[in-house]
Parts: structure tokens; C-alpha cells; sequence
């Protein structure tokens, strides 16, 4: 089942705009519906946290004339969303919510006929890193320890992680090439299934991210052990990274806003500028840290350069998966 | 006790005339929205949720919960009186609800359906007081191979019913099956079943295209064929008398359906990524299957519709734990609360009883008085409902047929899915021709979708080992229980051979 009314929600926005005041009319083109807010993901998971709660900024703020209306299309690593989008009947009022199977997708499914070029860059919202989580009653604390759990036990160690060829299966066997270990990967359909059978150690460990393991993490019931990021997290000082182990790598889930393909430049310029106020909003800033995401903020053009590299990057990435 | 000096003062909280005004509200709505083919509580709290942020977060969350609930009332409406399910979860409270309707028991129906729902809220909101944190480490303790072997269980009590033809109700599953199996692999990310390369077939068949197909575009064809329409339009009356006796009889023919609803629907509810559909159906299930006369069983059997409608609200509490507890959406219209509340700045997880009490006993407390606030007014509304009854079938039909194609078309805001309800109306009017039971259809399509990734997931933790079933503590038995039903008809069928081949050589 998928979300809303699209002409309830209108109605809905209508009904809050009329008593909140007129915006000045800063710009040319300002949306004339609701805005089709389409996300690379089921209900529930990062991605989807993350749009809600930018839709909700913008709410609160009073930032747009017409609301933005969540649209989860997360069947096949997001090949959904990207259909969906691609073919637009409005693509000025078509926005979508990325992660990096923006990337990975197209890659592994050439059939689909994406060029991820074709879309339009608007905001660069923040990378996600990953770590290495254990859960407690493993008794393995350090990444040392985990390495030669993994070792002794041949084979049988089972990690879970999203579908095959996204994010969290490249993470997994990048570590594991880098310290020859056998693992038993297990799919599922989202970080959020994964951290909890973690918790209820069906899995071993996972590379969630850390806005997904987050609560376990306070409860205390899950150990980070290694941490894929550049440098330290301030919130985890306490967990190496593997650049520190000697490993040249480091891999974070992009969180960005891309329009469609075909979009005006008009309207363009009025969600970049949308989302340039929603990243410097006081809430989103607050996000950031809360859930320990690292800013990497880009103009247009420095995005549709970073996704050529990511594209590249990938492609290497999955060519070592064997894919 | 420390639990219930808590809920006293949540219950207080949810009294204050904020909160209590937006209980009636959101019980009001969602009733309505319930009631609206195609739009359930996931269209309703989507909705809605910008709207919450006009007020504090406790109070937020009681009203988008009070809508929760009072989508699940309202579901069993339309399922009942136009014979086109509400929402997903009440599909199947169509099984039997509407048999009852076209018998002028519509009021049975509906005053059934309203106290099973009631106590089904109740059961669950006392067994989320008393047992939540228990319950949390319950759900956890349910894998991979766990939730497979519960899916087991789900087709064996619709396969192992005697009186079905059941290699007609095996086929009707396969097909739903295949249907559910249609669109991207989760595990591989690969497309599978793409028909004709059509881009339509790639995001999968939903559960609701094809329950509104089949029920709502299918069930008026056949009326049509029945009766070449001239339906005498059954004239339900509607007294407090007849309610009143209403009462006593779904009290009577539902209590058991009601039970088995509250108790397994609470409990399927619990497990994260399951829900109120599930749940609801798996309660028809069992309740066909413990029934003294289960030949009564889609024809208009009371326990048929208290034990889907018990289940469905009993399962919506019970999908708040695993949101509130472990911080995982049990159902997609939680995976939606979890939004909003991270927005509201709380962290659901388990730090959220012992960080925000009173948030969490304001909510809970909420449950009891959203409850009954949702019984009173859904019985209070069951003459307006009877009254769309009255009018004649040639007025009707148009009108199911239009609330089956915007109600299909709202769900996912795609043309092409009208074309697949108008395809499954057609086909399940044949099928129905044929006497193939459509019901298992629809239930492989809801539980297949979860069977098939817990299946190769528990299989790829024991290296293709199938003895995983078998050798878990909680699998095992849940897995040897589904094998004993699925194959008992098939042993009846032998004997019953086998009687017959020993007489005429005696």
C-alpha cells in the first residue's frame, strides 16, 4: 500500500495556507499543486525518516506554496522510484529522495534505460556513514576481536544487510576482502529489519547506519566496533575508523534531493533554493548531528560531478562484488 | 501497582479537553476515512500528519492513534454494506459480512463487527499495559525462520478446512501466489514476472487492487448475473429494539470469533513487519477452523466477521509495541506514526519508557478512551450506514462501481491499476462461475510477499538446510502444527477411500 490522497492533501494544504500568511513572492515560478516528494524507499527506513522529516520542516517553516507529498516507491533497490520519475507527466513538480541505489541501480540494471544524468541536481542534503555494530551479549568489544571471531568460526558467521548489490553488501565485502573473511550474508528489505533482528541476535552484526541503531545503541545493547567514515564521529570518539586500520576506504549513503528529468530552470532554481533554506534551517542542522550525518554541502554543478565519480566508484565496487 | 498508578494518569492526561477533543475528532475521521473504499488508516495518518503539528506531540500522537483506531471500525462499513472492503485490513470481514447484508442482517453485521472491535481494543490495550516489555523481547525472539513457519500456519488453516474443494483452494492460492510474487526481488533486486514488459508489473500487484477487483468489480457482476437485475432490495429496519436483540445474538454466535481475533491478532501484531492484515486474516482462519459448523463460513457466520474485525483492532495496538519499544514500525501506517514522532523530536526506541513516561502513558491511556469513544460513535452511526442498504440495487451498482475505481486509483495514484481491478473483477466473476474459493487468492497475496523472503533467508542462514524449521525452539513446533493441518484432509480423503473400497468386498 502506498501513501495519500494526492487531492485530500491538497485540500489539507489549502486549509493550513489560508490561515498562515501569503510568502513574499521571492521568486519567478512557484509551485502551482502539490509536489510529488517521491522516495527511493519503503515506510519506516532511513531515506523515509529523512523526507518526513523534511517535509515537515517545510511545513513548519511555511516554506512552500504547495505541500510535499510523500511517495514511497522502494520496489527493486529503488527502480521504482527512479521509473517513476524518469516518465514524470510534470516533471516540475516531481522531486525525488535519494540514496545511493540512485547510483547503484542503474548500474546493475541496465535494462531500465536510466541515465542519472538526465536528472536534475538540487541539494546536497548530507552523507550517512556506516559502522560496524555487535550486539552486546556477543562479548566481542573491539574490531580485533570480531575479526578473529569471524575467523574461528569459518563460514558460519552471519551478518544481515539490505538487498544484494546495495549499500550495506558493498560496505561488507569491502571488509571482508580487506580481512579475508568468510561471512554469511543474509538480505533484508531495510535497515530498519536488520537492526532489529540484531537485537534479537538472529544476525550477528550489521553495518547499519548510525540513525538506525541509534536506540539500541543508548540502550546499550549494541557495540559499534569500527566506523567506515573519514575521520572519527564526534558522537562515537571512541571507535577507529578503517582508514585508521590502514585501508584506504571509506563509503557514506548519499541523502540528496534530485529533481526529474526535463525540468525547467525556473522551477529548478526554486527547489534549490527551497532546500538551501532547509538545510540551514536550525531543525535540519539539529538532525545532522543527532544522528551523527556529516554535511557536504554542493552547488548544482559539483553534484552532477560528484555523481559521475560516484558512478565510477561504484562500478569498481560492484565489479569486485562480482556483479 | 506501579503499571497502573502510570495508566491512570495517562488516561487523565487523555481526558484533558484538548486531548479528548481530538480523540472525538480523530475517532470521527478515521471512522469515515475507514469507511472510504481504498483509503485506510495509512491514507489517513499521512494525510493528517502535517496537521498534527498545530498542536503538542502528545496530543499529536493520540489524534493520529485515534484515527488508527477508528479506521479500523470504519473499515468493516463498507466491507459489510457495499461488499467492497474498507481498507485492507477488513477484507475479510467482506467473507462474511456481506453474506449477511444481502440476508438483511446487515445491523447483525454491523453491531458485531462494532463489539468485536471493541473487544479486541480491550484485549490488546490490557495486554500492552501488563506485558509490553515482555512482549518486545517476544518479537525479537520471532527470525527469520519463525515468521516463515507462522505464514506455514496461515495457509495450512485455509487449506486444512474440511467442506472446501481443496485442490481448488490450493490452485486459488498458487494463483495468488504467483500474483504476490510479481515485480522486484527483495532479496536479489532483480525483476521477476515483469508480463509483457509492461513498466506497470514492476512495482508488484497490490494486496487492495486486487481485494477491490475481486470483491468490489467481481461481487457486483455477480449480483448482476444472479439476479439479471432484478434485485429485490432488502429493507433492514432499524430499531433500538432490534439492535438490542442484535446485540444479544453477535454476543452469542461471535464471542468465539472475537477471542480467537483479540488474542492472535494482538500477537501477529506484535511481530514487526506483519500487521493488521495478516493478522485479521489468519483470525478468519482459525476461526473457520475451531468452528462447530465451519460450513457456515462464507455464507454469513457472526464468528466470521467478529474474528477479522477483533483482529484488526487488537493488531493495531498491538503494532504500536514494536514501534514504541524497538523503535520498528509493525505496520505501514506505524512506519508513519515513527515518522512523525521523530519529527515531534522523540526517539522511539528502547529508551522511550523510561525517558518519556508520560508520553508513552498518555498514549496508552489514550487506547482505552479512543476505544470506547470509537464503539459509541460507530454504533451510533450503524442507521446512517443501514440506510445506504435501502436504496435499489440499479443505484447501487453504479456507485460500488465508481468507489471501486477511485478507491483502486487513491491507493497508489496509478492508472494502471484500475485496468488490473477491472481485469480481477472479470476473472474472479469466472472463477466464482467455476467454484474455485477466491478467499485464499487474496490471503496468498497479503502473506506470500513475507513467506517467500523469511523462507530463502532462513535457508540461507542454514546453508540450505530445510531441518531449520524443525530444530528452533519456537519454529519447530509452529512448523509441525502447519504440517499436521495441511496434511489432514489428506489423510480423511484416504480413509474415506478406503471405506469405500472395503464395503462392497464386505
Amino acid at each position: 500500500m502506498k501513501m495519500t490522497k494526492r487531492t485530500l492533501l491538497g485540500m489539507a494544504g489549502a486549509a493550513l495556507m489560508a490561515v498562515a500568511p501569503m510568502q513574499a513572492a521571492a521568486q519567478d515560478w512557484q509551485p502551482r499543486k502539490p509536489i510529488d516528494f517521491v522516495i527511493m524507499a519503503g515506510a519506516g527506513g532511513g531515506a523515509d525518516q529523512i523526507a518526513r522529516f523534511i517535509q515537515a520542516v517545510a511545513e513548519q517553516e511555511d516554506l512552500t506554496t504547495r505541500p510535499l507529498v510523500p511517495n514511497n516507491k522502494g520496489g527493486g533497490s529503488g527502480a521504482e522510484a527512479l521509473i517513476h520519475v524518469s516518465t514524470a507527466s510534470d516533471p516540475d513538480h516531481t522531486i525525488l529522495v535519494t540514496l545511493n541505489s540512485f547510483f547503484t541501480t542503474p548500474l546493475r540494471q541496465e535494462n531500465l534505460g536510466i541515465d542519472i544524468q538526465t536528472f536534475t541536481p538540487v541539494a546536497m542534503m548530507g552523507v550517512d556513514p556506516f559502522v560496524l555494530w555487535v550486539h552486546k551479549d556477543s562479548g566481542i568489544t573491539t574490531f580485533d576481536e570480531y575479526v578473529a571471531k569471524v575467523k574461528e568460526m569459518d563460514g558460519e558467521f552471519v551478518m544481515g544487510g539490505t538487498g544484494a548489490g546495495q549499500e550495506d553488501s558493498i560496505v561488507i565485502a569491502y571488509m571482508s576482502g580487506a580481512y579475508d573473511l568468510d561471512i554469511k550474508y543474509i538480505p533484508y528489505d531495510g535497515g530498519g529489519a536488520v537492526a532489529k533482528d540484531l537485537a534479537g541476535q538472529q544476525i550477528m552484526a550489521t553495518v547499519n547506519n548510525p540513525a538506525e541503531a541509534k536506540g539500541f545503541y543508548e540502550a546499550g545493547d549494541f557495540v559499534p566496533l569500527l566506523a567506515f567514515s573519514d575521520e572519527r564521529m564526534p558522537a562515537y570518539p571512541d571507535v577507529p575508523t578503517i582508514k585508521e586500520m590502514g585501508h584506504d576506504f571509506s563509503y557514506y549513503n548519499q541523502r540528496a534531493i534530485v529533481g526529474a528529468p526535463g525540468m525547467s530552470d525556473e522551477a529548478a532554481a526554486y527547489y534549490q533554493d527551497l532546500f538551501t533554506q532547509i538545510y540551514e534551517s536550525e531543525q535540519w542542522q539539529g538532525y545532522l548531528t543527532s544522528e551523527s550525518l556529516s554535511p557536504l554541502w554542493m552547488d548544482a554543478g559539483e553534484q552532477r560531478d560528484y555523481w559521475a565519480l560516484q558512478v565510477e566508484n561504484h562500478q569498481s565496487l560492484l565489479a569486485a562484488l562480482g556483479e | 501497582m506501579d503499571v497502573l498508578l502510570l495508566l491512570g494518569d495517562g488516561m487523565l492526561l487523555s481526558l484533558q479537553p484538548l486531548n479528548l477533543m481530538m480523540i472525538l475528532i480523530g475517532v470521527t475521521l478515521g471512522l469515515f476515512i475507514g469507511a472510504m473504499p481504498g483509503l485506510g488508516s495509512v491514507n489517513g495518518v499521512a494525510i493528517l500528519l502535517p496537521v498534527t503539528f498545530l498542536v503538542p506531540p502528545g496530543s499529536a500522537i493520540i489524534f493520529l492513534a485515534a484515527i488508527y483506531y477508528g479506521a479500523m471500525y470504519g473499515g468493516a462499513v463498507s466491507s459489510i454494506t457495499l461488499g467492497i472492503p474498507g481498507a485492507s485490513t477488513a477484507v475479510a470481514t467482506t467473507f462474511d459480512g456481506r453474506p449477511l447484508a444481502k440476508q438483511g442482517r446487515a445491523s447483525l453485521a454491523l453491531v458485531t463487527a462494532a463489539l468485536a472491535s471493541f473487544i479486541g481494543g480491550t484485549v490488546a490495550n490490557v495486554l500492552f499495559t501488563l506485558f509490553a516489555p515482555l512482549l518486545a523481547s517476544v518479537a525479537l525472539s520471532f527470525g527469520p525462520p519463525e515468521v516463515f513457519a507462522l505464514m506455514l500456519l496461515a495457509f495450512a488453516t485455509f487449506v486444512g478446512l474440511g467442506g472446501d474443494d481443496i485442490p481448488k483452494t490450493i490452485f486459488s492460492i498458487c494463483f495468488g501466489l504467483v500474483l504476490g510474487a510479481v515485480g522486484f526481488d527483495q532479496i536479489s533486486g532483480a525483476p521477476r514476472l515483469v508480463l509483457f514488459d509492461y513498466n506497470g508489473f514492476l512495482q508488484g500487484i497490490g494486496f487492495l487492487v486486487l481485494a477491490i477487483g475481486v470483491y468490489g468489480i467481481g461481487e457486483m457482476l455477480w449480483t448482476i448475473d444472479q439476479t439479471r437485475g432484478d434485485v429485490t432490495a432488502t429493507t433492514p429496519k432499524m430499531t433500538v429494539k432490534g439492535m438490542a436483540s442484535d446485540t444479544k445474538e453477535a454476543a452469542k454466535r461471535g464471542w468465539k470469533g472475537t477471542m480467537i481475533g483479540s488474542f492472535l491478532g494482538f500477537f501477529v501484531g506484535v511481530l514487526p513487519a506483519a500487521g493488521a492484515t495478516p493478522g485479521s486474516l489468519m483470525s478468519y482462519g482459525v476461526a473457520k477452523m475451531v468452528s462447530r459448523n465451519p460450513d457456515e463460513f462464507g455464507k454469513g457466520s457472526p464468528d466470521g466477521v467478529a474474528a477479522p474485525e477483533a483482529a484488526n483492532n487488537s493488531a493495531s495496538t498491538g503494532s504500536m509495541l514494536p514501534m514504541l519499544t524497538l523503535g520498528i514500525p509493525g505496520s505501514p501506517t506505524t512506519a508513519i506514526l515513527l515518522g512523525g514522532m521523530v519529527i515531534w523530536g522523540l526517539v522511539p526506541g528502547p529508551r522511550l519508557f523510561v525517558d518519556e513516561q508520560e508520553f508513552v502513558w498518555g498514549l496508552i491511556g489514550s487506547f482505552y478512551i479512543s476505544n470506547v469513544a470509537a464503539l459509541l460513535i460507530n454504533l451510533a452511526f450503524i442507521p446512517v450506514f443501514i440506510w445506504m442498504l435501502r436504496m435499489p440495487f440499479t443505484i447501487l451498482a453504479p456507485m460500488i462501481f465508481v468507489l471501486s475505481i477511485t478507491g483502486g486509483y487513491a491507493a497508489t495514484r496509478d492508472m494502471f491499476d484500475i485496468w488490473l481491478i477491472v481485469g480481477f473483477g472479470i476473472g474472479a466473476f469466472f472463477m466464482r462461475k467455476f467454484d474455485y474459493p477466491l478467499a485464499p487468492a487474496v490471503l496468498a497475496i497479503v502473506l506470500g510477499p513475507i513467506a517467500e523472503p523469511t523462507l530463502r533467508q532462513s535457508l540461507l542462514l542454514s546453508s540450505g538446510d530445510p531441518s531449520i524449521f524443525f530444530t528452533r525452539p519456537v519454529a519447530g513446533p509452529i512448523t509441525v502444527i502447519a504440517l499436521i493441518l495441511i496434511f489432514m484432509p489428506l489423510v480423511k480423503v484416504i480413509r474415506r477411500q478406503m471405506g469405500k473400497r472395503k464395503k462392497p468386498a464386505s
